[in-house]
């Protein structure tokens, strides 16, 4: 606690009120610590612009939202005529409307080139494993925003859309039916569906995205930000204490990020002024067509964000099970003649194994496709435990590194171009080989991330005068 | 229940489906006229004669034709049938159940028609374009017209007073071993009240206003849009500046 502070009667009265308020607030000690005394590593890059961009569209979206929701009627039977209504009727509510919906995807943009920055750089190793868990919670929870959020304009993407996704509850053994009726609310998506989730999207989603956002700046402004070269600047400290690399935030991050700002505005405006659909990628076509439970369009895709992760969904065929058994038994061999471990871990590792293989022939592929879509997600939150490379950043890694990283965006990107297009043989062997690869970067990390001679790491980071 | 197989199954089964165009002619490309007042004008009166007696435009309000040049006056003496209020939407009087028997579904909404049929064939105005040329006589139709563009589709060829009549004319192509038919060109059978150039046009206006009805704020979208990268590149240059003044202690 404080000691409470008198202030000169003389004093301006700008000092007195701020003096009034810190004996009764911290604001001035908030300031310092966020923002005027919070050093941050002056040899940040352009991918460093993520993280503010992330919380400027979190802004737009909530602040878009808050409009539209006085025009949008949740209701099946006018949701998509309320939808037309706000873009024709409502005074500028186009406008509105359209950055509400490249906002989605441009949340999705920056969120995944904020979380590649972190990847690369190891931002999720020690001491920052709560940032990274709080970061992931962030981006699941986003998922279901903006997965619910979809339903709402009512046309026939979202309509079989939604369809489709809670169908794959209904795969869970036992509770899986019950399950999907609990979130649809009734047999089929309809007016119970629309209205819950329109309750989830609009608060409760919002709600807890927002308070994850303070856990994860809190937690990042208690531990300092990493940095390209994945060095500790509070290592290296001048004679009063500050890292000699970090510079405060404000005003040199906060001029920097102004220049980001713009920049990403540049492009977010022209998609909305002069591309809003995106050729279809941002808002689909057969979205301005009502939903019709009568009528299931013959192709139905999720939305690009969302189609990596349903390519791995799709590459879980009854033959990819076998492949997956072979893997298991695989890593429960390894586990069991090579780890250093005692023989009655060996002994449950090997029961374990047996078990889920059990599993895995006796239950639906369906079932396993769910769990390995939801697993990509999941995995992520390991990432910190599963990396046990001498060096934080990539620049310190050995060269061949870097490669497998390239590889694992590319599988990435690949994988999000098959989640798109109709299926076909070819592009199934293509997403299991690719899911393979997506889990195998992750599950081998442990091994392969120990590997290979790693580069001297510098005193001080490298940084060239703008 | 027993609702809810039926409807699925009716689902799988149906051909009545949006999506029934995918296998079809290649789609023209419609004229781009959405910056021509004069053709969304004669577009919009083709449109109230001869498309809102069966498709309704229910998000369309009459009134908002003002911003194609018409005047509230002219909207009300030439335009208003279904309605005497300018500032009803253009909905339509025919009973649904009705639409059902006579077309084997309801003619859809046209209002956001050109945004929804876009696709890997081009934009949606191509394709209604092609469509509303792509008609022939087929006596094995409850209609007796199909559609190239659209197969076995449940509405009649409406234009066909000012089109005439014609008629497909297909090669014979031997491809993969077996004989496959390829679509070659039209011949026209019977003429109508226009030309087939002066068809061709009428059917362009009539797209050009239904793309503009899709999305009427689209001209002032982009003319807005080009003010805010104007402001946008000058604030640019000015964050840049800034940046560079506040970074330069920074070594």
């Amino acid at each position: 606690m404080a000691e409470f502070k008198e202030i000169s009667p003389n004093a301006p009265l700008a000092d007195k009120a701020l003096n009034w308020v810190d004996n009764r607030f911290p604001l001035s000690k908030l300031y310092k610590e966020h923002l005027s005394e919070y050093y941050a590593p002056k040899n940040f890059n352009f991918l460093y612009f993520f993280g503010v961009l992330s919380m400027l569209v979190l802004v737009i979206q909530i602040v878009t939202g808050i409009f539209l929701v006085m025009h949008y009627k949740p209701d099946a039977a006018t949701a998509f005529a309320s939808v037309e209504y706000i873009m024709r009727d409502v005074p500028w509510g186009w406008l509105i409307r359209y950055m509400h919906s490249t906002g989605a995807s441009a949340f999705f943009v920056v969120v995944y080139m904020h979380m590649f920055r972190g990847l690369i750089y190891g931002s999720y190793r020690k001491p920052r494993e709560l940032v990274w868990l709080f970061g992931c919670a962030i981006f699941l929870a986003l998922m279901g925003e903006a997965f619910m959020g979809y339903l709402l304009p009512w046309g026939q993407m979202s309509y079989w859309g939604a369809q489709v996704i809670v169908n794959l509850f209904s795969a869970i053994p036992f509770i899986g039916p019950d399950l999907a009726l609990l979130i649809r609310g009734d047999y089929v998506v309809g007016d119970a569906t629309l209205n819950r989730f329109f309750a989830f999207h609009v608060i409760a989603v919002p709600l807890v995205l927002l308070g994850l956002v303070v856990a994860h700046i809190i937690a990042l402004h208690e531990v300092g930000s990493n940095n390209p070269d994945g060095i500790e600047i509070k290592a290296t400290k001048d004679a009063n204490g500050k890292p000699l690399d970090g510079i405060p935030f404000h005003p040199y991050y906060t001029v920097h990020d102004i220049m980001g700002v713009t920049g990403f505005l540049l492009v977010f405006s022209a998609i909305i002024f002069f591309a809003p659909e995106f050729g279809g990628y941002f808002l689909e076509y057969n979205n301005f067509i009502p939903a019709d439970p009568l009528k299931t369009p013959l192709h139905i895709a999720p939305v690009w964000y969302f189609t990596p992760y349903y390519s791995m969904l799709r590459a879980i065929t009854s033959e990819m099970m076998y492949a997956l058994i072979v893997c298991v038994i695989a890593a429960a061999y390894l586990g069991a003649s090579r780890a250093a471990i005692s023989n009655t871990f060996k002994i449950l590792v090997v029961a374990g194994a047996l078990v889920v293989v059990g599993l895995m022939l006796a239950i639906d592929a369906k079932f396993w496709g769910v769990m390995v879509m939801g697993g990509a997600v999941i995995i992520l939150f390991f990432l910190p435990w599963l990396d046990h490379c001498e060096v934080k950043s990539i620049r310190f890694k050995p060269t061949w590194h870097s490669y497998v990283y390239a590889v694992f965006v590319i599988n990435f990107i690949v994988l999000g171009y098959l989640g798109i297009k109709p299926p076909s043989l070819i592009n199934e062997r293509i997403s299991q080989v690719g899911t393979l690869f997506y889990f195998g970067f992750f599950l081998l990390m442990p091994w392969w991330s120990r590997l290979g001679e790693t580069k001297s790491l510098p005193e001080r980071v490298n940084f060239v005068a703008h | 229940m027993k609702k809810i197989i039926l409807s699925l199954l009716i689902s799988v089964f149906t051909s009545w489906s949006a999506f029934a165009a995918t296998d079809t002619i290649p789609w023209d490309k419609a004229p781009n006229k959405i910056n021509d007042l004069g053709a969304l004008q004669n577009g919009a009166k083709l449109f109230v004669n001869y498309c809102l007696n069966c498709h309704a435009a229910a998000y369309m309000r009459f009134n908002r034709l003002t911003d194609i040049g018409l005047t509230e006056q002219q909207i009300k003496d030439n335009l208003l049938f279904t309605t005497d209020k300018v500032g009803e939407t253009m909905k339509i009087t025919m009973d649904p159940k009705q639409a059902k028997d006579w077309f084997g579904g309801n003619p859809p909404d046209l209002t956001v028609i050109a945004r929804s049929r876009s696709g890997h064939g081009g934009t949606g105005a191509d394709y209604i374009y092609t469509y509303l040329r792509s008609y022939y006589r087929d006596p094995s139709k409850a209609t007796g017209w199909n559609n190239l563009a659209f197969p076995n589709v449940g509405m009649p060829h409406v234009l066909w007073e000012l089109q005439g009549e014609r008629k497909p004319l297909f090669d014979k192509v031997a491809s993969h071993g077996h004989e496959t038919q390829v679509f070659k060109g039209w011949q026209q059978v019977s003429a109508g009240k226009l030309s087939p150039a002066e068809y061709d046009a009428a059917v362009g206006d009539l797209v050009s206003y239904m793309q503009w009805m899709s999305d009427p704020t689209q001209s002032l979208r982009v003319q807005v849009g080009v003010w805010v990268m104007i402001f946008l590149l000058i604030f640019m240059f000015i964050a840049w500046r800034l940046n560079a003044a506040f970074w330069k202690d920074i070594r």
